[in-house]
């Protein structure tokens, strides 16, 4: 029997002691100085808005950990001394470990702006920061929001909930621009102004002032405008967590180095989710995975190395999942924001301009790459097998209702919208070919 | 976040500030409450008909406002915010208020309806009175305290539906059930049984009251003999009904059940799932989650469905003969109807869903065991006794703890404490046949979406069962469980659109198996 030690409940760490416990006896503790039980750290928007409380976002009930003999430890490791095999903790006391698993996440960028330091400057990843962000938004009036991606939009939506006026600065011409093909970009940014958001594109944070109490008084952007606010949210990006590795030998860049095996440079210490950093990615994606379901699988996978052989981590056909106010959003398989030499792609948008469904194919094969979905609810386990198989986006457009995940008598008119796919894909063909 | 400000009046800041029509609905409404709380503290209202009719459509203008003001000026989509702020909707001053207030009427309507002015002697008075002129419309009788609490049920499901569609408008599925319980509600709750009254007044009707989509044993009263005897004293339509009632329980329900889930009845047709959908959506956050909850669900609602088997065989038996020459139903002839009918049903779940069962097989066959006794009980003991107990005073415990203690007033009295599924989830006998079809015979079940489940917790939050629907979903399993009553909400609510109600074709085992390894991760394969 090893004692292992987790650092971070997080989905990851908590996904590892889970199946660690399905597939050992060994002596599991998880340390986390952020709250005692593992929550659910997506669902922290709807706490703030009221639709849930702390408990309903915690996945297991509080008695799930005894009843499986995973130790809780409410602490902050200070330092990790890989010599001795031992953790200090900021309880001054220290803890031996086995085998160590580094889960400790990620935190908000700051980028150095002039005033990131203000009270009612902040960025949203923590249970901390959400209780920062219900201190810091009492009784004021408008916000501005720098940065156009997932926990951006989140933010927006909870300051909405609340009555504040919100101004969402985005580095890009539209929401998401990173990510999204201009198309669904587009629609997502109309539907995020419909709800009273504004929304201003290519527009750079320079400086946050303060007033005489040094609270946010208002903010500058690059192009010299001046908005006044009491909150400023900053949501450019995360990074890992790993300032209490800096005196340790455990290699790290931007984030935990590890190989395929999810495996550090120290001899028993492995490093998963949000804040580990391939040396080279097993299936070619970016280094940093900082995604719920990546989480979940090197959770899973470091478990096996730990119970059973080595096992590499390989997730298989990429996918994602977001909602942007009410509209949801799957992707499977890749969309590049700029379509690559090789691929073409179908589009089709609803007439009310609140769903679309994006196909990407290759041009010279016709193989299946992959798909997003706005408004649409897509069944993941036939993409998932429609993209691994390549299959022919003829195929794939005869076949789209099969895919559909749409709650019953939802009334998507899948005839109308595989027809004009159909008719879409044959004009691009006879494009490709004149050409 | 103790810093969060519980707000109990109704005009507050954010996040639970009202806005011009939700105050006005809610004035206008308690408005139309009022008339009704000064009738029944014996106001006399001149002209019953029209201060009936300002009350109502006060009530009804008054909800309607209020979810105008409430959702009419935004997106159609899931609409949450501030739930858990909201007095009212988290047990707070508001909640506990409105709990009281509810179960002091039940208490008052079940137990001392003379308060609200019933008189079978002569005229009514107070809060009943001013109901007459509707009830002579439609039966030709007076009002009863039954005819008051009928009304209102129909008012509060008709409207609060139209809430629950506005807010639910995004989505077909809620829509369209919603206009289903509204109809049923109306049509067959409320109408029919007014006008069946009205044939009465021809030669050779007896009809008893009787809504048709009340199926035993939710509707405990339908084997009474004074309602046997007036269906068989009342023709061929008489006749038609009781076959209609009998029908459905050994053929509708079973066949329903099989293709749809218990859903076809409890969120699509029964008038207490209807309330508990419409006026008591606001509530559906409050049911109790624990593992503990739905052990005590599992016993409770369990033991009511023993009681109700051998209080009906025991009932039914009192007024059947012993000669055959007379009628070929005698009393033990029926008897031992009932013994092969559960010991089929009972080797029919043993033999094919063992596997299944575990633990639950035990206690399954306890019941089972309670039940066949009680029915050598019947037959051993003379006349009207069933061991120790008069068969009527069985019956009249039966209807005073089931059917009014626990449906009404804690089932709906509670609705602001304990959420606005109590009945249907501990109590009601019928949910508890159609569950334990549900799980064993049936296609219904929640599928979830391969990997996508994010753990957030809103689908187990708004299961108005409390169901751990995320328990599930976040391993990859479909979900099938008794009490689900296919409302569709967590599937609403989900913010990753993992969830889906199907009728699927699959059979036993593989309709929930786990999938511990998360689905897209292909590094690992299990041999389960």
């Amino acid at each position: 029997m090893k004692q292992i030690v987790i650092i971070g409940n997080g989905i990851s760490g908590v996904t590892a002691a889970r199946h660690i416990r399905k597939n050992s006896t060994h002596r599991i503790t998880i340390i986390s100085a952020e709250t005692k039980h593992f929550f659910s750290r997506t669902a922290l928007m709807y706490v703030y808005m009221g639709h849930m409380n702390y408990e309903h976002i915690k996945p297991y009930a509080d008695d799930f950990w005894v009843k499986n003999n995973i130790e809780l430890l409410f602490d902050y490791v200070n330092h990790i001394d890989s010599d001795q095999k031992k953790l200090v903790l900021q309880s001054s006391e220290s803890l031996h470990y086995d085998q160590l698993i580094i889960a400790c996440g990620s935190k908000p960028n700051k980028f150095g702006w002039k005033g990131q330091d203000l009270k009612g400057v902040q960025g949203l990843y923590s249970w901390q920061d959400l209780e920062q962000m219900e201190e810091n938004t009492k009784g004021i009036q408008s916000a501005v929001i720098v940065g156009g991606g997932l926990i951006g939009v989140e933010m927006a939506e909870m300051l909405l909930s609340r009555g504040i006026k919100v101004i969402f600065l985005v580095r890009e011409k539209r929401f998401w621009g990173s990510v999204l093909p201009k198309e669904e970009g587009e629609l997502i940014s109309r539907h995020i102004s419909s709800h009273g958001v504004d929304l201003r594109f290519e527009t750079e944070l320079e400086s946050i002032e303060a007033d005489v109490s040094g609270k946010v008084n208002h903010i500058l952007t690059k192009n010299g405008e001046k908005i006044d606010c009491q909150f400023v949210g900053l949501t450019v990006g995360v990074s890992p967590n790993i300032e209490f590795l800096k005196n340790s030998p455990i290699q790290t860049d931007r984030g935990v180095m590890v190989n395929e095996y999810l495996q550090t440079n120290v001899e028993d210490v492995y490093a998963i989710g949000d804040c580990a950093q391939f040396n080279r990615h097993p299936t070619g994606r970016k280094n940093i995975e900082q995604v719920w379901y990546t989480g979940k699988m090197m959770g899973e996978t470091v478990a096996q190395s730990i119970c059973h052989q080595p096992t590499p981590y390989t997730p298989g056909v990429w996918f994602n999942s977001a909602k942007f106010f009410d509209i949801e959003y799957q992707t499977y398989g890749w969309v590049w924001a700029e379509k690559k030499e090789n691929e073409e792609s179908l589009y089709w948008e609803d007439s009310n301009g609140k769903k679309c469904i994006k196909l990407i194919y290759d041009k010279s094969t016709f193989d299946f790459l992959g798909v997003n979905v706005f408004g649409i609810r897509f069944n993941h386990r036939i993409l998932d097998e429609w993209i691994k198989q390549e299959k022919d986006i003829h195929d794939v457009v005869r076949n789209l209702h099969q895919a559909n995940f749409d709650p019953e008598f939802f009334q998507n008119n899948f005839k109308v919208i595989q027809k004009f796919l159909d008719s879409q894909l044959e004009e691009k063909k006879t494009a490709y070919v004149s050409n | 976040m103790s810093q969060i400000d519980y707000d109990i009046s109704l005009t507050g800041g954010p996040p639970s500030a009202q806005n011009l029509a939700q105050k006005a609905g809610t004035f206008i409404g308690i408005l139309g409450l009022f008339i009704l709380l000064l009738a029944g503290f014996n106001l006399d209202f001149p002209n019953k008909g029209v201060w009936l009719t300002i009350s109502l459509s006060s009530i009804a203008t008054g909800i309607i406002l209020y979810s105008k003001g409430l959702y009419g000026n935004k997106q159609a989509g899931i609409k949450n915010d501030s739930l858990w702020f909201n007095s009212i909707s988290s047990r707070g001053a508001l909640g506990w208020m409105a709990g009281i207030f509810l179960t002091s009427f039940y208490v008052v309507l079940y137990f001392f309806p003379q308060f609200l002015g019933l008189n079978a002697e002569g005229e009514n008075g107070g809060l009943i009175s001013l109901f007459d002129p509707l009830s002579k419309v439609l039966s030709g009788n007076p009002a009863s305290q039954w005819f008051v609490y009928g009304t209102l049920y129909t008012v509060a499901i008709l409207f609060f539906g139209i809430k629950f569609i506005w807010k639910y408008r995004h989505n077909s599925y809620q829509r369209i059930r919603t206009i289903s319980v509204m109809f049923f509600q109306t049509a067959f709750a409320f109408l029919i049984p007014e006008f069946m009254a009205r044939l009465n007044e021809n030669d050779g009707f007896n009809l008893p009251y009787y809504d048709l989509k009340s199926i035993w044993p939710l509707n405990y009263y339908v084997f009474d003999q004074w309602s046997v005897d007036g269906l068989i004293s009342s023709g061929n339509l008489g006749l038609g009904m009781l076959v209609f009632g009998i029908l459905s329980i050994f053929v509708i329900t079973p066949v329903l059940t099989y293709k749809y889930g218990k859903r076809w009845y409890c969120s699509w047709v029964c008038g207490c799932g209807g309330l508990a959908e419409t006026a008591g959506d606001s509530f559906r956050q409050l049911s109790d989650k624990s593992v503990f909850a739905w052990k005590v669900e599992r016993w409770v609602i369990h033991s009511v469905l023993v009681f109700s088997v051998v209080m009906t065989t025991a009932l039914i038996s009192t007024y059947l003969g012993y000669d055959p020459s007379k009628y070929w139903l005698t009393k033990d002839v029926f008897l031992l109807l009932v013994g092969v009918l559960l010991s089929a049903v009972f080797l029919l779940i043993v033999i094919f869903k063992r596997a299944e069962m575990k633990k639950d097989a035990i206690v399954g066959a306890s019941a089972y065991m309670i039940v066949i006794l009680s029915l050598f009980g019947i037959h051993f003991f003379a006349g009207k006794q069933l061991f120790f107990f008069d068969a009527n005073d069985l019956r009249s415990t039966y209807g005073f703890l089931i059917g009014s203690v626990f449906s009404g007033v804690i089932g709906t009295g509670f609705y602001p404490i304990f959420g606005n599924r109590v009945w249907c989830r501990f109590g009601c006998p019928m949910a508890a046949i159609l569950g334990l079809q549900q799980r064993f015979f049936s296609r219904f079940r929640i599928t979830t979406n391969g990997g996508q489940c994010i753990s957030c917790g809103n689908c187990s939050t708004y299961c108005e069962m409390g169901i751990d629907v995320k328990y599930y979903a976040q391993k990859g399993q479909n979900i099938v469980r008794s009490s689900c009553v296919g409302c569709g909400i967590c599937s609403a609510v989900c913010p990753r659109g993992v969830l889906k109600l199907e009728n699927g074709s699959d059979h036993g085992a593989t309709r929930y198996t786990e999938n511990p390894i998360t689905f897209g991760n292909d590094g690992i394969k299990l041999n389960v």
